[in-house]
């Protein structure tokens, strides 16, 4: 059996030199596949006398089991390996950017209308929106500004002829809500208005948010709370100074244009706020019962309240933009930055 | 309306300080816009007397003059003046002195003479902006030694309010005046107004006739009046101080008692009137030149005041050159007069013109100021310039005048309205002190006299908003309306328009708000067929149409970022467009999106390639899906005159053309100057927002079966016709139909394309054997053989 060990040696040299897993197996079947060397060791034992053959058995099956084991230590050994080539070949620079992340981007106006609109839709409030060339009715006599009613100067109006205008404002949503429905009424209505300016701090168009509260037992109280309350929601400031002022609507009776401490330097006195501390963001009032007359709503036994802001005003203050213009440029670089 | 603090608090005088004062009438809602200073910041000037002028001995422009400043000795100072004269009082700074401007005065030689001081020109002690020609000449009874400063009350300031357009009561000292009494519960002391007696016969005779526009006409004649009087320099600083420059006497008085009592008067040389005075609308074709010079063609809804042969002055607006005080002129007629606000609003506007007079009278002046500010005017004539006034004539329709104006208030109703019950006193007092008499008419009631000047006051909450103004708005309370809940139904299937935003925002555009209004001729390169409302009065010529479609508001983004090496640009608006004429007016939301540029951000990642049809195409369909109805959508090849005839869509939703998609023309894009290929489409906004509710499906635990055929058909069949002859073939078991492969080239002959379907089919309640789909695959490929011509490629 002096073979046996040579070839066992053989063997062991081979499954060490092996380098592949196919390499490996070929040294398996070399040695004990059907035809292996060692296999047909096991099968030249009839050949040997009878007493000889268990031990010689014995022996080949020995070898076998421990060439068996090499090889399986082996092949472990070089899974092992192969798998951490594979794995250093696979390894990517995870500081790369990720594919197709671009995103676009909101209008910031649209942002603010969004959010005015959320705040106020949250605590029961609908949103109404009507027509953008609207007729002298709607835009003026429904509330109550007559022809030659100098609050026509307040509005330069942009003309289609004698009866049909761009509006001015939104209220004239307001006006068709109340023709349509009956109190109670609570509504925002967003849009698009016109007014024919334009300068540093005048587009021709710009957005306005209005809303108007219709129900029995409103008061100028209630106004103030609601105002209040949203002015605080919207620039998330619970301890933002809030003032009204006497003023003058048309359709509103008593009118206030309301005044925040200024967002930019909290009261102290800025450029934005002309030194004054103060920040006109809004008007707001009483429904006017003329208004309501038009309407066809009894105003002895509902009162409202109505009250107006500049959309893009409201997003200069909370984003910080400083030239009214950039808003209707549709500059990308100025769009990027409200994602 | 701006006005010296100083002259308001010879009215009414309550111990706050100026910005104190500036925030109370703010806060009563005339809102004040400036607090200045009436002069700017200098010391060390006195009032002196030039006692000599002599010329400078080396100098031609110079003088030497010596001054006597109070102080004991007479004082050398060269001035360079050409009025400088001896016996005149003059402002002097005194060596030591600093002048705005931190320009302090020292001893100095001027061509060899010393001189100690200066005597100042009214532009070098910052009272006027214009260079003053000369010295400043004060009045022979100014104090000489006295300090200049606190003599010409210099300490003052300049409050400049901005009146809302219901307040037209507060266009003068008197009106302000009343206010700031009421705010401070103070009485309001007004200057004496005594009548005027006549010293001689002479009046002018008026005629109205046009009395419901001009109730009441008030005038006097003023002969020999000296119109070379100086105005006193009291009068001309408190005009300065209110923003009007002083003219001429004559003026300088009429403008005083405006400011003054809010009456606006105009003065007519007494010799330019030609017979009578007459209160007429203009007559066809006649014309004006006014006090500015220019001259007006007169509508006959004007009202004028004319004399017998000619239009003098538009009523309320402005006066005429022609019969205006000048220098020559003796004798004066005075107009003070009542024209009704709907008389004069929109009057001045509509001839471009707007005055103090029109400001005032389009809000509404005082009827019953007429008589007290001729009497004040005459008093001040008379007293400064001298002139024998004759009797007031008044033409006056008490039936045109505003009528007497009693409101009922009620004590119930400031307590619903403020969510406050305030005490009757406290409504009474300010009612009172408003020149409101409130008379009670029952409990809780009142019936309140309304004041000939408040115009703005008519109604109960008109009464209850001065309530509130004068308590204050800030001491109101306030709270948050109670809500009854009510929950209303909300259309699941329609989907928001906030939703389509953000899905175009996921998908890498940005949002784009471009003007309403465009420049025809963009709009007629994008939209030719387009008819939409024309602005009559645009701002501007390239914003004088309203859009017809969203593409030119987008490709004119597109191009400024192009111009701005923005060359990426996806951007998508929402917003109306305007079709048709005026009476057939249709205004359609809509949602148009445009693309250009390569299809990613330049990246380690991805390739360079440009955007094309088929990428603004995913985009669109991913709206659809969004709606849960895409397969109600089609695309149809159409032909559109902004569009490449290749590559544009009409958009269907069942049917119905929707929309358009499509790439811009090469044309169009030439004209433009834009190189790059640009993707567009716009779509009603109905249509994508219209989607259905989900309905659910059991699911089948049967094994599906896949088929996929390859179809050879011409190249121009359209691929949905052949879906959609697939889907109606496949029989009701097919649960899936794509598309995954189109070829042309190797294999397939010329001028055909070949298309690779995957079908699936799954029945609910069994498997399928393939005998039955076989079936389906055949009637398919002849169906599709039939209507195509398609072949199964080998």
């Amino acid at each position: 059996m002096e073979h046996l060990s040579t070839l066992v040696n053989e063997a062991r040299q081979a499954i060490q030199a092996a380098e592949t897993v196919a390499a490996l197996d070929e040294v398996r079947v070399r040695y004990l596949g059907k035809k292996g060397e060692i296999t047909a060791l096991l099968k030249g034992l009839g050949k040997l006398p009878a007493e000889e053959r268990p031990q010689a058995g014995e022996q080949i099956n020995q070898a076998k089991q421990a060439l068996n084991a090499d090889l399986e230590t082996r092949r472990r050994a070089l899974e092992q390996a192969a798998l951490e080539a594979r794995l250093a070949e696979e390894r990517v620079d995870v500081t790369l950017p990720g594919r197709g992340s671009a995103t676009g981007g909101l209008h910031p106006v649209t942002r603010t209308l969004e959010r005015i609109e959320g705040l106020f839709t949250h605590i029961g409030f609908d949103v109404a929106v009507g027509p953008e060339i609207e007729d002298d009715y709607h835009n003026f006599e429904a509330l109550n500004i007559p022809a030659h009613h100098p609050a026509r100067g307040m509005a330069d109006t942009f003309y289609f002829d004698a009866g049909r205008l761009l509006r001015t404002h939104t209220s004239p949503v307001q006006v068709r809500t109340m023709e349509t429905q009956a109190p109670p009424i609570r509504i925002v209505c967003p849009g698009r208005v016109y007014r024919s300016d334009s300068d540093l701090t005048h587009t021709p168009m710009f957005h306005q948010v209005e809303g108007l509260l219709v129900d029995e037992d409103v008061s100028f109280a209630d106004l103030k709370g609601t105002i209040e309350g949203f002015l605080h929601a919207f620039f998330e400031r619970d301890d933002l100074s809030v003032r009204f002022r006497p003023s003058y609507f048309p359709f509103t009776e008593p009118s206030a244009e309301v005044d925040i401490q200024c967002v930019m330097c909290s009261g102290e006195g800025c450029r934005v706020c002309s030194h004054s501390g103060w920040l006109e963001v809004m008007g707001c009032g009483m429904v006017h019962p003329e208004v309501f007359r038009h309407s066809g709503i009894d105003s002895e036994r509902y009162k409202g309240f109505a009250f107006g802001m500049g959309a893009e005003r409201l997003a200069m203050l909370r984003y910080g933009v400083n030239d009214l213009r950039l808003f209707f440029e549709n500059d990308l670089r100025f769009l990027r930055q409200f994602a | 309306m701006k006005f010296s603090e100083q002259w308001l608090r010879e009215w009414v005088s309550p111990a706050l300080s100026t910005q104190a004062l500036a925030d109370q009438i703010t806060m009563a809602g005339l809102e004040v816009d400036a607090v200045e200073p009436v002069a700017s910041d200098f010391s060390g000037v006195v009032i002196a007397e030039v006692i000599s002028r002599e010329p400078h001995p080396d100098a031609d422009k110079l003088n030497v003059c010596r001054v006597d400043d109070g102080s004991g000795e007479p004082v050398q100072v060269v001035c360079g003046a050409p009025n400088v004269a001896a016996g005149q009082k003059v402002p002097f700074a005194r060596v030591g002195a600093v002048l705005p401007g931190d320009f302090k005065i020292r001893k100095a030689k001027l061509r060899g003479v010393e001189s100690r001081g200066m005597i100042c020109s009214a532009s070098e002690l910052g009272l006027e902006e214009e260079t003053s020609p000369g010295i400043l000449e004060l009045p022979p009874s100014a104090p000489a030694g006295d300090d200049f400063r606190a003599w010409l009350s210099l300490d003052d300031h300049t409050i400049e309010i901005d009146l809302t357009p219901n307040r037209g009561d507060c266009l003068s000292l008197k009106g302000v005046a009343r206010e700031v009494g009421v705010l401070n519960r103070m009485a309001v002391e007004s200057p004496a107004i005594a009548e005027q007696p006549a010293v001689c016969e002479d009046t002018f005779p008026v005629a109205v006739s046009a009395p419901e526009a001009c109730p009441r006409y008030v005038g006097r004649v003023v002969r020999g009046v000296d119109v070379g009087a100086e105005t006193p320099l009291w009068m001309v600083e408190r005009l300065r101080r209110s923003g009007v420059r002083s003219i001429n006497v004559i003026v300088d008085i009429t403008n005083y008692v405006m400011l003054e009592l809010g009456q606006p008067m105009h003065a007519f040389d007494l010799a330019e009137l030609v017979r009578t005075i007459e209160v007429r609308h203009a007559h066809d074709g006649e014309t004006l030149v006014l006090l500015d010079g220019q001259e007006i063609a007169l509508r006959p809804d004007t009202l004028v005041i004319a004399d017998a042969d000619k239009p003098l002055a538009m009523a309320g607006i402005m006066g005429g050159e022609h019969s205006g005080v000048n220098g020559a002129t003796r004798d004066v007629f005075l107009e003070s007069a009542f024209f009704t606000p709907l008389a004069v609003a929109g009057q001045a506007r509509s001839y471009g013109l707007h005055t103090d007079s029109s400001h005032r009278f389009e809000r509404g002046v005082d009827p019953a100021l007429t008589w007290q500010a001729i009497e004040r005017a005459t008093e001040l004539l008379t007293r400064i310039a001298g002139g024998r006034p004759g009797p007031v004539s008044e033409t006056a329709s008490p039936d045109h005048l505003p009528a007497a104006r009693r409101v009922r208030l009620r004590a119930e109703r400031i307590e619903q309205c403020l969510n406050l019950a305030l005490p009757g006193e406290e409504v009474v007092e300010i009612l009172d002190r408003l020149g409101m008499p409130a008379v009670v008419e029952a409990l809780g009631a009142w019936q309140v006299s309304v004041p000939s000047w408040r115009f703005d006051v008519s109604i109960e909450e008109d009464l209850i908003e001065e309530l509130a103004r004068i308590h204050g708005y800030n001491r109101l309370p306030a709270r948050r309306p109670p809500v009854r809940l009510g929950l209303s139904a909300d259309n699941e299937a329609r989907q928001p328009l906030a939703r389509l935003r953000r899905q175009l925002v996921a998908r890498d555009f940005q949002e784009a708000i471009t003007y309403s209004f465009v420049a025809p001729d963009l709009q007629g390169m994008l939209a030719p067929d387009a008819v939409a409302p024309r602005l009559a009065n645009p701002i501007s010529s390239d914003m004088a149409v309203m859009r017809a479609s969203l593409f030119p508001g987008l490709v004119k983004a597109l191009m400024h970022n192009l111009n701005r090496q923005q060359s990426r640009v996806r951007l998508f608006e929402a917003g109306l467009v305007f079709r048709g004429e005026l009476d057939s007016l249709e205004q359609v939301p809509m949602l148009g999106a445009l693309v250009a540029g390569p299809r990613s951000p330049e990246g380690w990642a991805g390739g360079r390639d440009t955007v094309d049809f088929f990428d603004l195409k995913g985009d669109l369909e991913s709206l659809f899906a969004l709606s849960g109805s895409a397969d109600d959508w089609r695309f149809e090849p159409a032909t559109h005159p902004a569009l490449h005839p290749g590559q544009t869509a009409r958009i269907l939703r069942d049917g119905r053309p929707v929309g358009w998609l499509g790439a811009l023309h090469p044309g169009v894009r030439h004209e433009l100057g834009i190189r790059a290929e640009v993707f567009v489409f716009e779509v009603e906004q109905a249509a994508l927002l219209e989607g259905r509710l989900p309905i659910f499906a059991p699911l089948s635990r049967f094994p599906e079966v896949r088929r996929d055929l390859a179809l050879v058909v011409e190249a121009t069949v359209p691929v949905q016709a052949l879906l959609d002859t697939l889907r109606e073939q496949a029989g009701e078991w097919l649960t899936d139909l794509h598309l995954f492969d189109v070829y042309h080239g190797r294999g397939v002959a010329e001028g055909h394309k070949s298309l690779a379907l995957g079908l699936t089919w799954q029945h609910p309640s069994r498997t399928l054997n393939d005998e039955e789909i076989n079936q389906l695959v055949e009637a398919i490929v002849a169906e599709s053989k039939h209507r195509f011509g398609a072949e199964l490629r080998g």
